[in-house]
């Protein structure tokens, strides 16, 4: 186990109250392994990847939980052995290209010193190393653009050079939140191509966060869906894939837009929206915004339940008899999304988005929403 | 860049040319008659108006600018009416002492003023934030006369630590090579001069700081808490760099480019300052000599200094301009911007 976060919960103290920005989430990552973490913003990914490395800042705290890198407790690590793990052991990759590279050095200098602060090697070395790096990440020309500012390059080419500086010094794991979304679409299939490449590469585990699951379908081994700073599923991609058991994450699924999808209806959108942080509805913290909302659902918190590996928190799964198979029982009974066609559309659909269409009758059959 | 600067000193003719018609015009329209001041209260009408035609005060005045102007072209900026030494002169002989003032002064005010702006940014809304901010309040709101005379008291009058007056023991006066004490006396060796002129120029200088002191103290903490948000901080972090490092290569290198601009304007208002200054502390340099001048409607001699003043503050200008392009490297000046 190269990553486990136990029970971790981070708040902010704010005047108006107390935001429990991630509440109560256990995961691990593997080594080498693709972890996706997928939630609409204001979910709690940045939170969750900022806690892990210790860049909170003000006012928020971890409030409880353990984050164990190889077994070693990193919220009990004081600054200076924290220092040698960040950007070393463990590294970011951030969301804003633009702004997350210092304007006023240049690129080269900027993956220096994060080389220079790990490794005991020359000036001269580590130069070589950056331009290496540069040219693994593919950067055309990487001696010359190594002497570039950052403000000369485009997006996608920052966070190039953003990748090549977190994977200077071949960290075990790196986290990118985000790493797409503020670029084109074609840039972001370029970068994702990079990060799986790096991945074999490097051999590095990857916590992958982003709030677009067609990225995780083409990425990730292990998907986290989180909503509200909680975990609410938690499988492979391919059985989160053709059994989403959420129905969030159904919803999420729904909203992916169909390149070859030629019928005119409207793209889905989950109703409603994220719930106030400081005035959180009780129990489920999706229950006004779901379909398939009980009466206890406004009562009482759906428990994190394991079925067969899948895990999923919403009490359309919690009665006790269920169990793998089980899934479709449920979903003639209470009617949830879960694909009925699972079985049949599995081996098509999995990381085609062509295939989600296929589900999505299934799903629609289910609701009769749209 | 070289294009530009030298574009930016061609500029500073049109510049000195306005400034000279404008202190010109001033000094002959607000300024009683020198002619009585000059010979005293005593002369007769005929002496004053004989003085007044020697001196070209009975032409037109546009006759009178275009003379000057001649002069000044040729360097030949006049001479005073009193001392009947020429303005070059008597300007080189008493400027050193102000700009030696006003350089330590900015130094000073710089230097603390960033260290206790960083620190205040740094360290938010703790008792050292609150301590600096109470003391850049107390710096804009003092004026400097009155820290002038308090400094006085206490460091001179009370514990004897520095002298009150003066630039420096006139036994001890170096060797003029730049008229600057502190460097001359370093340049030939006369450590017993360096130490006296460095006791003598502390009160003056650090009266003449306090105010640029608390609002480059002020720049800084706002720049500094604006850059320490900025994202690529946080990457820095990220790297496992020292905190250290983090603020001073990244943070304060990215907040000193307004807080430069804010140094350049200081620099500016202490040769003001300097004035109230060098008549609290009876610094001989050019303020307070120039004050004396107006009052005695000494024209040639205000007229040299006000276009001395004015080429600095475009030099200074200019300078600022520069390091903002060493500072930023998306500035770049080409020849076509000015
Ligand atoms: N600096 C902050 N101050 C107060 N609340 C914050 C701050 N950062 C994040 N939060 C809270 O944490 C929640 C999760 O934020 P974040 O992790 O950034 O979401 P995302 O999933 O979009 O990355 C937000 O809804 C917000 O209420
Ligand atoms: S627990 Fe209830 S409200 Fe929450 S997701 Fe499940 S069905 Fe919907
Ligand atoms: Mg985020």
């Amino acid at each position: 186990m190269l990553l486990e976060v136990k029970n971790l919960s981070t708040e902010f103290k704010l005047k108006r109250g107390i935001v429990k920005a991630v509440d109560d989430i256990s995961f691990t990552i593997d080594k080498g392994e693709i972890l996706a973490i997928v939630g609409e913003s204001g979910s709690g990914k940045s939170v969750t990847s900022l806690s892990i490395m210790g860049l909170l800042q003000k006012p928020g705290r971890i409030a409880s939980g353990e984050i164990l890198f190889k077994s070693q407790d990193l919220n009990k690590l004081s600054k200076n052995e924290l220092k040698k793990i960040r950007g070393n052991h463990i590294s970011m990759i951030f969301q804003e290209p633009m702004t997350s590279l210092n304007p006023v050095w240049r690129i080269k200098d900027q993956i220096m010193e994060s080389i220079m602060t790990h490794m005991q090697i020359s000036k001269k070395q580590a130069l070589a190393r950056t331009i290496e790096m540069l040219d693994t990440v593919g950067i055309p020309s990487a001696a010359q653009r190594a002497n570039d500012y950052p403000h000369q390059m485009s997006g996608g080419m920052r966070q190039r050079v953003m990748t090549a500086m977190a994977l200077a010094c071949e960290p075990e794991l790196l986290i990118a939140d985000e790493p797409t979304t503020a670029l084109d679409v074609t840039i972001q299939a370029q970068i994702l191509e990079l990060l799986y490449r790096m991945r074999e590469k490097f051999n590095m585990a990857v916590l992958l966060i982003t709030h677009d699951l067609g990225v995780v379908s083409e990425a990730a081994d292990r998907v986290i869906v989180m909503y509200c700073g909680k975990i609410m599923e938690e499988a492979e991609v391919r059985s989160l894939f053709t059994r989403p058991l959420h129905p969030y994450t159904v919803g999420l699924l729904q909203s992916i837009p169909q390149i070859d999808d030629d019928s005119e209806k409207r793209l889905y959108m989950i109703k409603g929206m994220v719930p106030n942080p400081l005035n959180m509805p009780q129990g489920c913290p999706f229950s006004d915004r779901c379909d398939h909302s009980m009466e206890r659902c406004s009562k009482e918190m759906p428990e994190l339940k394991d079925i067969s590996g899948h895990k999923v928190r919403c009490f359309l799964y919690q009665s006790e008899s269920i169990t793998c198979g089980g899934i479709t029982a449920t979903s003639a009974s209470a009617g949830a999304k879960g694909c009925k066609k699972a079985n049949s559309c599995e081996d098509s659909v999995f990381g085609h988005k062509a295939g989600f269409s296929l589900c999505e009758e299934a799903v629609e059959g289910g609701s009769g929403e749209k | 860049m070289l294009k530009y600067i030298i574009k930016r000193i061609l500029m500073l003719i049109p510049v000195l040319i306005g400034v000279s018609i404008i202190v010109f015009l001033i000094m002959r329209v607000f300024s009683p008659d020198p002619a009585p001041i000059v010979l005293g209260q005593h002369a007769t009408q005929q002496a004053a108006e004989a003085w007044r035609q020697a001196n070209g005060l009975n032409d037109p005045i546009y006759l009178q600018y275009f003379h000057y102007l001649k002069g000044a072209i040729t360097g030949d900026l006049g001479t005073s009416y009193y001392t009947k030494i020429p303005v070059t002169k008597e300007i080189l002989t008493r400027f050193p002492a102000t700009i030696e003032l006003a350089i330590v002064a900015i130094v000073l005010a710089s230097l603390f003023g960033i260290l206790i702006g960083v620190i205040s940014a740094v360290k938010k809304n703790s008792i050292f934030d609150n301590a600096g901010m109470l003391l850049a309040l107390i710096g804009v709101s003092m004026p400097i006369f009155w820290l002038g005379i308090l400094l006085i008291i206490f460091f001179s009058g009370l514990i004897h630590w520095f002298p009150s007056n003066g630039r420096i023991n006139p036994l001890l006066e170096p060797i003029h090579v730049t008229g600057f004490y502190l460097i001359d006396s370093l340049m030939t060796g006369d450590m017993s001069a360096f130490k006296d002129a460095l006791q003598h120029i502390i009160l003056p200088a650090s009266a003449l700081a306090m105010y640029s002191m608390a609002i480059i103290t002020r720049m800084t903490r706002s720049s500094m808490l604006d850059t320490l948000q900025q994202d690529y901080i946080r990457t820095a972090r990220a790297k496992g760099i020292g905190e250290g490092r983090v603020i001073v290569r990244h943070a304060l290198r990215n907040g000193l480019i307004p807080i430069i601009t804010v140094i350049g304007l200081q620099l500016g208002s202490l040769l003001g300052g300097a004035v109230l200054t060098e008549t609290v502390f009876s610094w001989p340099g050019i303020g307070a000599y120039t004050v004396a001048c107006i009052l005695k409607s000494d024209f040639p001699v205000v007229q040299g200094v006000v276009l001395l003043v004015a080429t600095i503050f475009v030099l200074v200008n200019l300078l600022v301009d520069v390091i903002y392009a060493f500072l930023d490297p998306r500035i770049k000046y080409s020849g076509k911007e000015v």
